[in-house]
């Protein structure tokens, strides 16, 4: 029999592996639901899918206070979900309706939900970095108490501005946390013939306190991303997040590529281990929660998509003579 | 009410001024708090308003400029100074990319309140790296306004508005200019961006030049109106973009006549920009083709000779409107010519 205080404990787990599932979950089926219509073709826009990152995006965020802010690439959908955006403002943008988040302008590569914290994406890998530095910049100087937290892949460490960015944010003590999130491919290029440095050391390199692990238990994520942004806010340093995940589709688009050359023969048989979405309903089993709960849980969440989906479908395309104003 | 203050004194005033009136302001760059200040137009700043406002970077020039797009998106005005503009280049991926397009993109949910100052190098050996203007390639970008003052008053002016714009503004400063001595008002006296300034007015000609090349104008007319009697208008555009298009096209309704003097390259410039404007708005009125003068189309050579052959001046000025307007070439006083830049001493 437990103790009154484990049971708290295990309730507040509980809690928190229910809330973690919703999103993870969330993130899955808003992108399987893109997955379906985008044959349809009228999302006319380029979408680069969560799938296998929902860990992550979900844990990071879920360990985010009101004024942290958020920065990443062009996989914003993960993102956009995690920090709360409207989801029937979501789907417009990729419509590309008026209604949409950015009415129409941004599409799925510069989404981003200024409202929520995350303040903005970009599709040039790693052009993103400094804009977060910059953030935490302000946030030092005006006392906000915020952290800017950015995301990005293995590949943008292969860039400059990378490196100039971990040095400034080192030098002045700034409160960034870097997220790499590592599935070992720049579109189509492994890890072997792009690096001959290891990520986790090279941030190390700057005297930043860094955790490596693997990033698709969103428990765990949720976890190690609360521990290190408690020491940052304390001490108002930068902290580094190296986790590693599957990139279960292709680089840009709906498909699964495992047939191409680039990936390794055994990689789709390793999916199912690496799935955040199944590994996020077995930690839930583990601290109590029913298969009945998650499944109401699954489908409220479907329900919620397709009303979304469904409202945003009314929008109407962005209008020409609005853009027109733009002009001066 | 005005004082005399010299170019590089009129920025660092606006700077300055600025810093007392916004807390949001600060200024960064490579060389900004050193014993030089950044030719001088930053002197004093750090040790007025501290290491906080005022500070000195890594070279890191594209981190430093996505930096500061990441302040002025979270309240801040970033005034970010190069000592080149050649060392901006580095940060073409951020002006492209990021700067100008962020409004835009946001639906207007996100503004970008930045500045960036870079210096336009020239003589005494600058060579290839250290001597471009790039004013056409920032002012193609849509989304960030580009200004060249040329003038002590307008340095002020000028800066003042771009540190109070909301969008990204480039200020470009030719260093030639730094020793120019001006009145400039003791009133607040904030210059707009994109409106163009007659220097000389005249109705004859008229000549559009930005930058270094307005000295280089107004010394040319000087001379035609004494060896020609020309009575020639001299037309500072003072912002690049946005552009001040009605101010130039009347001027040419009324001449006929149009040379652009730029201190740049001609293809795909500004001066191409300028031409069309005016072919398309003057049509009727011109009564012979628009002339445009700029570097020559090579890179930027180290040595006094072909330097001077690189650079466009006073003389190839009044030459190309004594063509246009099928006069006899006068002769010309040599001394009267670089005048400013026997100011100048080197290295840099």
């Amino acid at each position: 029999m437990a103790a009154p205080g484990q049971q708290s404990e295990s309730l507040t787990d509980r809690e928190t592996a229910r809330e973690l599932f919703r999103r993870v979950h969330l993130i899955r089926a808003v992108e399987e639901k893109i997955r379906k219509v985008y044959p349809e073709d009228e999302m006319k826009t380029p979408v680069h899918l969560s799938v296998g990152a929902e860990a992550i995006e979900a844990g990071v965020c879920r360990a985010l206070q009101a004024p942290d802010q958020v920065y990443g690439t062009y996989r914003t959908h993960g993102l956009y979900l995690a920090t709360g955006g409207n989801l029937t403002r979501f789907f417009a943008e990729l419509l590309g309706h008026s209604t949409g988040v950015f009415g129409g302008r941004a599409g799925s590569m510069h989404l981003a939900s200024p409202a929520t914290g995350f303040m903005m994406s970009s599709a040039i890998v790693a052009s993103i970095l400094p804009v977060a530095l910059g953030a935490a910049f302000a946030a030092s100087r005006l006392q906000t108490g915020a952290v800017a937290v950015v995301f990005f892949g293995d590949g943008a460490t292969e860039e400059g501005v990378f490196w100039e960015t971990l040095n400034m944010a080192a030098l002045h003590s700034l409160p960034l946390l870097f997220v790499c999130e590592d599935n070992g491919l720049a579109i189509h290029v492994p890890r072997e013939i792009r690096q001959a440095y290891s990520i986790p050391e090279a941030a190390r390199l700057f005297g930043i306190e860094t955790v490596s692990a693997a990033g698709i238990d969103v428990m765990q994520v949720h976890e190690l991303a609360s521990r290190l942004l408690s020491d940052l806010r304390r001490r108002c340093r930068p902290g580094f997040l190296h986790l590693t995940y599957h990139r279960h589709l292709e680089h840009v688009g709906i498909n699964e590529d495992y047939g191409a050359d680039y990936r390794r023969p055994d990689e789709q048989a390793e999916w199912p281990a690496n799935d955040p979405v199944d590994i996020a309903r077995q930690r839930c089993l583990e601290t109590g929660l029913g298969e009945d709960e998650l499944r109401r849980i699954v489908e409220r969440t479907g329900e919620e998509i397709e009303a979304a989906l469904s409202a945003a479908g009314t929008g109407g395309p962005g209008s020409p003579d609005e853009a027109e104003g733009l002009t001066s | 009410m005005s004082r005399l203050l010299t170019y590089r004194e009129a920025v660092r005033t606006a700077l300055r001024e600025e810093m007392v009136r916004d807390e949001g302001v600060f200024v960064y760059g490579l060389d900004v708090a050193d014993h030089k200040g950044a030719f001088g137009t930053t002197l004093g700043l750090a040790g007025e308003f501290g290491s906080g406002r005022c500070f000195m970077t890594p070279l890191s020039e594209d981190a430093m400029t996505g930096f500061g797009l990441g302040a002025a998106i979270n309240g801040l005005r970033p005034v970010h100074v190069h000592q080149r503009v050649d060392f901006l280049v580095l940060a073409l991926n951020q002006l492209a990319n990021m700067l100008s397009t962020c409004r835009y993109v946001s639906n207007e949910q996100l503004r970008v309140p930045i500045t960036i100052r870079a210096v336009i190098g020239r003589g005494w050996g600058q060579a290839c790296q250290h001597s471009k203007s790039l004013h056409s390639i920032f002012a193609h970008l849509p989304g960030i306004a580009v200004v060249m003052p040329a003038t002590p008053a307008d340095a002020r002016g000028l800066m003042k508005a771009a540190i109070r714009a909301d969008d990204p503004v480039i200020v470009l400063d030719h260093r030639w200019l730094h020793d120019v001595s001006g009145e400039v008002p003791e009133t607040e006296s904030v210059v707009p961006l994109g409106r163009a300034e007659i220097r000389r007015p005249g109705n004859d000609f008229t000549i559009i030049a930005p930058s270094w090349m307005n000295i280089e104008a107004l010394l040319a007319a000087d001379i035609l109106a004494r060896v020609h009697g020309l009575d020639t208008e001299v037309i500072d555009p003072r912002t690049i973009t946005p552009l001040d298009a009605d101010l130039l096209s009347e001027s040419v309704n009324r001449t006929g006549h149009c040379l652009v003097a730029d201190c740049d390259w001609l293809f795909c410039g500004f001066s191409a920009e300028v031409a069309a404007l005016v072919a398309n708005r003057c049509f009727d009125r011109l009564r012979a083709p628009i002339e445009r003068l700029g570097f020559a189309p090579i890179p930027c050579p180290s040595s006094r000779i072909l330097e001077n052959r690189f650079y466009p001046g006073a003389e190839e000025i009044i030459r190309s409107i004594e063509r246009t307007l099928k006069l006899e070439p006068a002769e010309l006083p040599v001394r009267e010519f670089y005048s400013y830049e026997s100011r100048f001493r080197g290295p840099f």
